[in-house]
């Protein structure tokens, strides 16, 4: 009996353990390799190794955009376990605010669980090492080393180079294919200006290392490593120099400055002022300062240079006068009478000058900024003309820049008004335009290139970025416009500044090859009331800020061999002769000087006592010369 | 199979004894604990510390406390077999008293400088009082249903009092290899049927209790029974052990990933992997040819003893032998079947080779009897 019972239960015991070896064939044979997959799986962790982002440097090699050590702690939601734990031990190492608290963890909510978040950035090395060696009490926090980016200059650049920013959810789904670079924690992306508009030169492109982990998430070893590639550097047509001198020559007003180098289109200066520091967006603006930042008049995040629009105001006589040249109606040397003001269908234009200017001819009307002649000019030659000309002077067109937001500003025809405000065009209309007002609307930077072409006869084009390996300089297309036309103009503007009855003489430039030509420029916002004039409002200062007249000045030097052209625009300013043509003055001087504060010699001398304390006081505002040092050889 | 071909009219007896030995049951299990040395050195890392060497210190002890049981007559084992068994029942219900609490589960009694588990000792135990009572018991009376009731009684009891402390694998283990001493008496086959039919009621009972007042399991328990059902269902959970045991098995291909190379458990993926998921490592670092010789080796194990048991014309010494190669059988099939994802997570650990001296010591206990009962086969007072 127990022989038989034994045999049986042999039997079954042999049943059972064949049970076992099949299955344990079937997983080893014919599963191993799906089980290895997932044994791989396990151990093994893909890490994107983010590139490092090329650099911005001025034209002389000044850093403008850099690169600087970040230490961070990064959390992941799985290995972390109860994060409102580890989030309050973490507290009670680093400073954490309840807002970086609610943030991470609302990030890590958001997230997949093995996503890391940043919890807390920029942490100095003695709180890096406490959480290292506090690592048992944080599962799922890891310090970490990374570049973060920063821009020596602060605010000087900021509306040229821009910012980066954490990659948001909009930057990825305007993405077809984003980089999977994007996806590391925090990356950073350009989010305005160069940085944005040049990202994918500046980013480069990520290295990969492959990490045995254990089950913990603990990297055990590397087992190997594809280095990226570091982004591309740039370098900027500006000099950083002057950009801080342009900026700060512009302090305590809204405005913009714009010098370019009329020879090649360099833009050298982009100063729109008041500037914000761009740092601070960098490192996650506080909702304060940004609203501070939206809420200021002066609108420091806007750049007035390119993005800011501007009736021009007289600045725009040039374009009216070269219009009637080349059509003939008038020769330049002919004189118009100018009583004040001029009757076009039934409408009295006035000229800025109540009692008039009497007889004037294109040299003097630009000189003395007569708007009667221009009234009769625009007559003459009609708005086509106006239009032609104000294209081939570079206005109201917008130019391929590496940065964001450029306006193409308004040059207004026929069609244009038709189309846009569904109206025929009227006489009115091209008076108002001849003068640069009405529907005209300008760029800063369209200003300086019209200057420039004015200069050089030549076709300028700005430029922002300039490649250091290029031998030839490159060289405009001819403007073929005839040479006794520009001779005309250009003795207007050089009399506007040099001549006694001249709207910029008190701006006017002494000293041996640095005499400037120029034109002023003032154009209305609102026109003063007639209940306003009789309640005695005459002059600007009487008005609110915002209702003044905007300021404007445009220049070239030296007069004889032009090297710069130079366009200022102040907001509200009130005039351009009493307030955009000193600060024009100084800009250009500051460019004929390399940057730095020009010699009182270059100043007429009743003004120099005035000029020195002005000097005085913005030489604390500059940027000293060891903060512009060449970093790259 | 000659060494079996002894004179057995001759009954050895002082030093002679050690030529009478199952020489070949003692190589296979040298050979089984070499393997969880083996193992539990590469657990280490390479280091004989902290397992490998206390494992191999104990299989020793193991060994000669083997040989010191394989040398008293069989009939002196059957002649304590009842009194072992009531203190057995007794330490079990002090568990119940003044054990201590480790793990979740109340399973040690400490009395003066010895550190025990009852339970443990429950296995060899009850399969002795089994074997002694149907040594006892006249076969006409074997299929009585009061004689079965009687011998169910034996080894449910000790199970019952283990699965409160609670310790689900080994109340199971006991009641099996109870099952096996019953089965290999004679006992009706009806009487398994209904069994059979009782457990699966019982089970469904015991599923039924969850969440109610009279729940019979701890939750940690309920939480194994849904694991095994769907591992998947929480890979990071209740379910990683066996996942991740799947893994590393599954893995290990062919001839494995070499020894000290298997990542698993080398990157703490592996839970437990030096005592009760052992065999996960072994398969991942030598594969199907190391796991399944493994297997074979137990399997020869238990032939030797049935061999051994076949050849003994002695009741008690032949269903001693029957209940512990059935113990032993029931704690590798169930561990291998646990680590492949066939069977509930009960903690069973693997037999001689997962770190553990209570097991080990039991069972080598146990091998004493088989031992004692192979050399003592040829002649017993009757």
């Amino acid at each position: 009996m127990i022989s038989r019972r034994a045999l049986l239960l042999g039997g079954l015991q042999v049943g059972i353990a064949g049970t076992l070896m099949w299955r344990l064939r079937d997983m080893q044979l014919n599963q191993a390799e799906q089980f290895h997959l997932l044994a791989e799986e396990n151990r093994i962790n893909l890490r994107l190794l983010p590139p490092v982002r090329g650099l911005i440097y001025d034209r002389n090699g000044v850093l403008v955009a850099g690169n600087e050590q970040n230490y961070r702690a990064v959390m992941k939601r799985d290995d972390a376990g109860d994060i409102d734990l580890v989030l309050d031990r973490l507290s009670q190492l680093i400073p954490l605010s309840d807002e970086d608290i609610a943030r991470a963890r609302n990030d890590m909510l958001r997230n997949r669980p093995f996503v890391p978040v940043t919890v807390a950035e920029r942490l100095s090395w003695e709180e890096i090492s406490r959480i290292a060696a506090n690592a048992p009490a944080l599962p799922g926090v890891t310090p970490e080393m990374g570049l973060s980016r920063h821009y020596p200059l602060d605010h000087d650049m900021a509306h040229v180079v821009g910012y980066v920013g954490p990659v948001s959810e909009r930057d990825l789904a305007d993405l077809e294919t984003p980089d999977p670079v994007l996806m590391i924690p925090r990356f950073q992306i350009g989010k305005s200006g160069v940085e944005r508009v040049q990202e994918n030169r500046l980013r480069g492109r990520a290295g990969s290392q492959r990490v045995e982990v254990n089950a913990v998430g603990r990297v055990m070893r590397e087992l190997d490593r594809v280095e990226g590639s570091p982004g591309g550097n740039l370098h900027l047509t500006i000099d950083a120099r002057l950009q801080n001198y342009a900026l700060e020559r512009l302090h305590g007003h809204s405005g913009a400055a714009v010098v370019l180098d009329v020879t090649n289109g360099d833009i050298l200066a982009l100063a729109s002022g008041p500037s914000f520091n761009p740092n601070l967006f960098v490192r996650g603006i506080s909702t304060s300062d940004f609203s501070s930042l939206l809420e200021n008049e002066f609108r420091p995040l806007v750049n007035k240079t390119v993005q800011g629009l501007y009736p021009p105001g007289s600045t725009f006589k040039m374009v009216t006068a070269l219009a009637a040249l080349e059509d003939s109606v008038t020769d330049g040397q002919e004189r118009v009478f100018c009583p004040g003001h001029m009757d076009i269908s039934g409408h009295r234009f006035h000229c800025w000058r109540r009692g008039g200017h009497g007889r004037v001819n294109m040299t003097s009307a630009l000189s003395e900024s007569c708007d009667v002649y221009f009234y009769e000019m625009a007559q003459r030659c009609g708005i086509d003309k106006i239009n032609a000309m104000s294209t081939r002077l570079g206005l109201g067109v917008r130019y391929e820049l590496p940065i964001t937001s450029v306006s193409a500003g308004l040059n207004p025809s026929r069609e244009w008004k038709q189309r846009n405000r569904n109206a025929a065009w009227r006489v009115g209309d091209t008076v108002n335009a001849s003068i640069g007002q009405g529907y005209v609307l300008t760029s800063p930077l369209q200003l300086a290139v019209m200057t420039a072409r004015l200069a050089t006869n030549k076709a300028v084009l700005p430029r922002l970025l300039r490649d250091p390996t290029e031998q030839a300089e490159r060289v405009a297309a001819d403007l073929d416009l005839r040479p006794e036309w520009l001779r005309l103009i250009r003795r207007g503007m050089a009399e506007t500044v040099n001549d006694q009855r001249g709207t910029a003489y008190s701006s006017r430039i002494v000293g041996e090859g640095q005499v400037m030509a120029g034109k002023t420029g003032t154009s209305q916002v609102f026109s003063i009331t007639r209940a306003e004039r009789e309640a005695g409002i005459r002059r600007q200062e009487d008005l609110p800020w915002n209702r003044r007249n905007h300021a404007l000045f445009v220049d070239f030097a030296p007069m004889d061999d032009p090297k710069y052209a130079v366009a200022v625009v102040i907001e509200h300013g009130g005039g351009g002769s009493s307030t955009a043509a000193p600060i024009g003055r100084d800009i250009t001087l500051a460019a004929l000087h390399d940057g730095k504060v020009p010699p009182l010699a270059s100043y007429p001398s009743p003004q120099r006592n005035r000029i020195r304390a002005e000097q005085e006081e913005l030489e604390e505002r500059l940027r000293q010369p060891e903060a512009l040092r060449i970093s790259r050889a | 199979m000659s060494y079996l071909e002894y004179n057995t009219k001759r009954m050895p007896s002082g030093l002679s004894k050690v030529l009478y030995l199952n020489w070949p049951l003692v190589a296979l299990l040298t050979l089984v604990a070499g393997y969880g040395v083996v193992m539990l050195y590469s657990i280490a890392g390479g280091n004989a510390q902290p397992w490998a060497e206390p494992q191999a210190r104990r299989f020793v002890f193991g060994l000669v406390l083997m040989f010191i049981v394989a040398f008293m007559p069989i009939w002196i084992w059957r002649s304590v077999a009842g009194v072992a068994y009531v203190v057995t029942l007794l330490l079990l219900v002090g568990v119940e008293f003044f054990g201590t609490i480790g793990m979740g589960a109340k399973r040690w009694l400490v009395i003066g400088p010895v550190r025990m588990q009852p339970s443990e000792l429950a296995k060899v135990t009850t399969i002795m009082a089994l074997a002694a009572y149907y040594d006892l018991l006249d076969m006409k009376k074997v299929s009585r249903p009061l004689w079965v009731l009687l011998a169910a009684l034996i080894a449910i009891i000790p199970a019952l009092l283990v699965l409160r402390q609670p310790d689900l694998g080994t109340a199971m283990l006991i009641t099996l290899g109870g099952g096996v001493v019953i089965f290999a008496a004679g006992v009706h086959w009806g009487y398994f049927a209904a069994l059979i039919g009782t457990g699966v009621g019982l089970v469904t009972t015991v599923l039924q209790s969850r969440g109610t007042d009279w729940q019979i399991l701890q939750d940690y328990q309920y939480r194994r029974i849904d694991s095994f059902l769907d591992p998947t269902l929480d890979p990071l959970g209740a379910g990683y052990h066996v996942n991740q045991s799947m893994i590393a098995l599954g893995s290990g291909g062919w001839s494995g990933r070499g020894f000290m190379e298997g990542t698993q458990a080398r990157l703490n993926f592996l839970p437990e992997k030096h005592t009760d998921f052992i065999f996960t490592t072994l398969a991942e670092e030598f594969g199907f040819v190391g796991a399944s010789s493994l297997l074979i080796l137990y399997m020869l194990v238990i032939g030797v003893c049935l061999l051994s048991a076949f050849n003994t014309t002695n009741r008690f010494a032949s269903l001693v032998t029957l209940g512990i190669a059935g113990t032993f059988f029931l704690y590798f099939a169930v561990n291998m079947a646990m680590v492949m994802g066939l069977a509930p997570v009960v903690g069973v650990p693997l037999p001689l080779v997962s770190y553990g001296g209570s097991a080990m010591i039991v069972l080598m206990f146990g091998f004493g009897l088989v031992q004692s009962a192979h050399i003592h086969r040829a002649r017993l007072p009757s």
